[in-house]
């Protein structure tokens, strides 16, 4: 494929346009996937998430720039949520990125959760590969810290940076849907504001209820003021000191196999999704049994039993 | 599943004014579109290099300051030099009819001035895709 | 207003009058028709009108308290206490374009013509603090108003006019201090000094982040820019006007009348803190605080606006900054008709509604107006239709008869209700905003802007739906042919000006210079105020893009919240 050789060598438009492939999903990306898996795996992912208003596209940026301080190429994924009622979105970090974003040796990517369920990580997943194909050295992977889907998407990054702020409500945002066990190191952003101590200390009570707090890395808290550009450098020292943890414990190798095996388990599990929903149609399965259902001529159960059965034998 | 359109809503030059692109942008979101907006003073090739990377189907350029005649030449020049140009390009604004051949001219493919109704301009866009 | 009894009576009848109504609307209903030509009435910025105003709406009204005389706290009717009898508003014409040469013979026009201020437009390299030759520049030199970029080009903007007798308003902000600075220099090479010099900056940067966009450096460091101005002038440029908080450019972004009364406030608010903050007592610079509003075409709503904005002005400052000169709690305004009214279909009804609108800001009480041109929608005004425009306020001025008597609206119980309403408004949104922190920390958060662009997108569905009629843009639409002679700045415009900067430049004591704009780096890395560097700066011949690009190096760029 000529658009993967031209990608292998760092030209944009080809690399861009991979990625529009393999977020779509169609049959030629499942080609492409295929094709370059083998050839990945070089970059180091790092995963950036925090409520709107953080600040944490402008931490990213300040932190791309230090990787381009020490001479590497970095690509950028930031993830912003579409609309379930018109399936639109307005994807704007790029606007905090000016930083960065006419640097040769960068490339950011603007994402849509485009609401498909599980879909979402898995095409962040494919684009992270086809950047990592690329060759970039660093991939950053910036999410909006709010439902599920969202930690999925940054959870499997082998550094996972929390940002807190102060002021956007009483209870620490990080200890929302689970975030909190996902951090690897946490930033209060905009600690120059009113309530920052206070979040600092309603984090670092939330890490010690951790029964495993002891065991391993013990997730740093760093204020950072990022539109100054204060605490970015401890932070930076951070991300780099946790990447030295995960070598030398090899835990790197234990996450990257979880997020391998997520990553069949999904391909697998899509497979089997469109399997049996082609199967269903094929069958007329659906209309004429849930009639049946709706009556109470039959329970749900056995008709469940009675799929797996015909679709599976 | 048809292809999500994505569309770069830009603001070219020095120019303040962004409630028309705003606007846009947000029509655009609710007809479904993909919509990257770039924010204010931006660059030729700021334009460009946005438009590239995010794979844009379509790249919206709006301006009220009179800087047309220089800028959106510039980005289309730019955009067929890095081997993207095959982007459609519109462009919206405080722009004198009489300008309006010169940019086509220069592959803007269409211009939609003050008082044109969005729905014109997202009709405009579905028909190309 | 009116005794209780009095008031239980009139409610009784608005009772019977409504339910009298509804029942004719549901039996016309049931035979298929309608009584009304609309499902709901509402003003220009959508709130809800009823069919009858009474006594009882304003029955809480106390005329001494709520009201009063006009130039009485808490100002309502009229900062001024007879109103327009003695002296009329200034007649103020925004102007500016091309080069400074051009420009001056723009204003030397306008001054013969009787217009009784200068208003000057800059391009938006000028106002971002780029010079003409910055690559950034190009295309931009010249065409939203006139490009200056020293000393040099100043001097030339206000050639053969008296700068002791005319009172000048700028609109610059980011770079207000060196614009300020090249006028006192002007001023001073004209033996004029700055005791003498009158007029306005617009110094409002708040409204920059939220609604306008040609901001510079970021919060902290500009508002240390603005308060410096307001110390340097209270000492040395005594009848200068150091800031004109502005609300027209957050209409104009698509917010609603309430909206306008509240953001602008709400910035005043955040500027007086500010001062008050570094040490200045709220009377030495309150007087001197001004206010630039919109006028769009609901008549009454927009006449109320000014009215509801004086009675919050004045209680704030009084109350909570505890301001004893009256003159500090007077909300003095200048206003500007609405620019994104104007259609460029059928640009000829244009007039017709700035003629509407200047009988707003008229009978809303302005100090001070600009009338927008008819074909401000499709390029810079051409001289005649800038002279319709002047013309516009001296027809209501001198043939109305409204500016006869002071605030002739007042006890419209319409008029009263709708004061009372979009004060009421305003306030909410102002102590949602102090909850935030102050008008600052809600810029920075995108608050404000997100505000307004809902209501900006609202109205477009409107209008899109047909919901909102816009003559000749929605309805009554006619085949036109593209209009003809609009004013058309050429692209040489700033080749010449690059030029002309490179000729001063190499002309000029460029020692001088560079000893001046190392003096400025260390006062901005220190808390010195900056005004007389910048002056002294500007003295030599040091440019605006010289000067600025200092103080980005010492302070940074505003980079803007995502905010749609």
């Amino acid at each position: 494929m000529e658009l993967l050789e031209k990608a292998k060598a760092g030209n944009k438009p080809s690399i861009a346009r991979l990625i529009s492939i393999v977020e779509e999903g169609t049959p030629e990306s499942a080609a492409v996937l295929r094709e370059i898996y083998l050839e990945t795996g070089g970059a180091r992912l790092i995963g950036v998430t925090g409520p709107p208003g953080s600040g944490k596209s402008t931490l990213t940026d300040k932190l791309v720039k230090a990787c381009r301080n020490k001479g590497k190429t970095v690509g950028v994924i930031a993830v912003d949520p579409t609309s379930p009622f018109t399936g639109g979105a307005i994807l704007g970090d790029r606007i905090r990125m000016s930083g960065i974003a006419l640097d040769e040796g960068v490339f950011i990517r603007s994402m849509g959760t485009r609401g498909s369920l599980g879909g979402v990580s898995k095409a962040t997943h494919n684009a992270i590969k086809v950047l990592d194909y690329a060759g970039f050295d660093y991939i950053f992977i910036e999410t909006v810290g709010v439902g599920q889907s969202e930690i999925d998407i940054v959870k499997t990054a082998d550094s996972v940076i929390v940002v807190s702020v102060p002021g956007l409500g009483d209870d620490v945002q990080a200890s929302k849907a689970g975030i909190l066990e996902i951090g690897d190191i946490f930033v209060v952003n905009k600690s120059d504001r009113d309530g920052a101590e206070r979040v600092v200390i309603e984090l670092a009570q939330m890490l010690d209820l951790n029964p495993n707090k002891d065991i391993g890395w013990k997730p740093p808290i760093i204020k950072t003021v990022a539109s100054r550009g204060d605490g970015v450098d401890e932070l930076n020292d951070k991300v780099n000191e946790h990447y030295d943890y995960l070598l030398e414990s090899d835990e790197i190798t234990e996450r990257r196999k979880i997020r391998l095996a997520n990553e069949v388990m999904e391909v697998l599990m899509k497979h089997a999704e469109t399997y049996v929903h082609s199967r269903l149609e094929e069958e007329e399965f659906t209309s004429k049994k849930l009639d049946k259902i709706l009556s109470r001529e039959l329970n749900p159960y056995d008709v469940v039993d009675e799929i797996l059965e015909k679709t599976f034998k | 599943m048809a292809k999500k359109v994505r569309i770069l809503v830009a603001k070219p030059g020095l120019d303040g004014h962004d409630r028309g692109a705003k606007v846009v942008a947000r029509a655009f979101r609710d007809a479904g579109y993909e919509v990257i907006y770039t924010g204010l003073r931006q660059s030729a090739e700021q334009i460009t290099t946005a438009a590239i990377q995010e794979d844009v189907d379509v790249v919206a350029m709006s301006l009220l300051s009179g800087a047309h005649a220089t800028l959106m030449p510039r980005v289309i020049k730019m955009l067929k030099e890095q081997g993207a140009g095959d982007k459609l390009v519109i462009g919206g604004g405080v722009i004198p009819e009489e300008d309006i051949p010169e940019l086509k001219a220069a592959g803007v493919a269409e211009v939609f001035t003050p008082g044109t109704p969005l729905k014109t301009i997202i009709e405009y866009v579905n028909s190309k895709f | 207003m009116f005794d209780k009894a009095k008031i239980e009576e009139i409610k009784k009848g608005v009772a019977d009058y409504n339910s009298k109504w509804e029942a004719a609307k549901a039996k016309a209903a049931e035979k298929g028709r309608k009584l009304e030509r609309s499902e709901r009435f509402v003003t220009g910025s959508g709130a809800e009108v009823k069919q009858l105003y009474t006594p009882a709406d304003i029955a809480e009204l106390d005329y001494s308290t709520d009201i009063g005389n006009p130039g009485e706290f808490p100002f309502v009717r009229n900062v001024q206490a007879n109103g327009y009898r003695g002296r009329l508003w200034t007649m103020r014409q925004y102007a500016g374009f091309s080069t400074a040469e051009e420009s001056n013979k723009r204003y030397r026009y306008l001054i013969e013509s009787g217009s009784t201020g200068l208003s000057c437009a800059f391009d938006l390299p000028t106002q971002i603090g780029y010079d003409s030759d910055d690559p950034i520049s190009e295309g931009e030199v010249g065409k939203v108003g006139v490009a200056i970029d020293s000393l040099a080009d100043m001097e030339i903007l206000f050639e053969g006019i008296d700068l002791g007798k005319v009172s000048t308003s700028m609109t610059i902000n980011a770079p207000a201090s060196v614009l300020l600075a090249f006028y006192i220099a002007a001023a001073e090479k004209k033996g004029v000094s700055p005791e003498q010099l009158t007029g306005t900056i617009q110094n409002d940067i708040l409204k920059e982040y939220a609604a306008r966009g040609t901001y510079i450096f970021p919060p902290a460091p500009s508002m240390r820019l603005i308060t410096d101005i307001f110390g340097f002038c209270a000492e040395n440029v005594p009848q200068w006007n150091t800031i004109s908080i502005s609300g027209y450019h957050i209409r104009e972004a698509g917010s609603t009348a309430a909206q306008e009364v509240a953001f602008t406030l709400a910035d005043g608010i955040a500027y007086v803190q500010a001062a008050i903050d570094t040490g200045l007592d709220v009377d030495a610079f309150a007087g001197r605080l001004s206010f630039f509003f919109n006028a769009h075409n609901d008549l009454l709503e927009e006449a109320a606006k000014f009215r509801a904005a004086r009675r919050i002005w004045a209680r704030t400052m009084k109350d909570r900054f505890k301001a004893k000169s009256e003159r500090s709690m007077m909300f003095r305004v200048h206003t500007q008709t609405g620019g994104s009214t104007l259609t460029a279909q059928q640009p000829d009804n244009n007039i017709i509604r700035v003629t509407i609108q200047t009988l707003a800001a008229i009978l809303g009480g302005t100090n001070s107006l600009h009338t927008n041109s008819k074909d401000e929608a499709l390029a810079l005004p051409t001289e005649d239709s800038v002279r319709v425009a002047l013309r516009t306020q001296q027809i209501v001025a001198f043939e109305s008869g409204v500016a006869e008597t002071v605030d002739p609206l007042a006890g419209s119980y319409y008029v009263e209700s709708l004061t009372n309403q979009i004060e009421a408004e305003a306030l909410e949104y102002i102590a949602k905003i102090d909850e935030m922190g102050g008008a600052d920390v809600a810029v920075e958060q995108g608050y404000i802007q997100r505000e307004i662009q809902d209501s900006a997108y609202e109205y477009q569905k409107q209008v899109e739906s047909g919901e909102r009629i816009v003559v000749g843009v929605n309805k009554f639409q006619i085949k036109e042919a593209p209009p003809e002679g609009l004013l058309k700045i050429d692209l040489s415009v700033g080749v010449n000006q690059a030029k002309k900067l490179k000729e001063m430049k190499e002309g000029r004591d460029n020692n001088a210079v560079q000893a001046k704009l190392e003096a400025l780096r260390e006062a901005a890395k220190g808390s010195a105020n900056l005004m007389p560097y910048i002056l002294d700066a500007s003295r030599v011949y040091c440019t605006e893009g010289e000067i600025c690009n200092v103080l980005r190096a010492e302070f940074g760029e505003y980079t803007p919240l995502q905010s749609i």
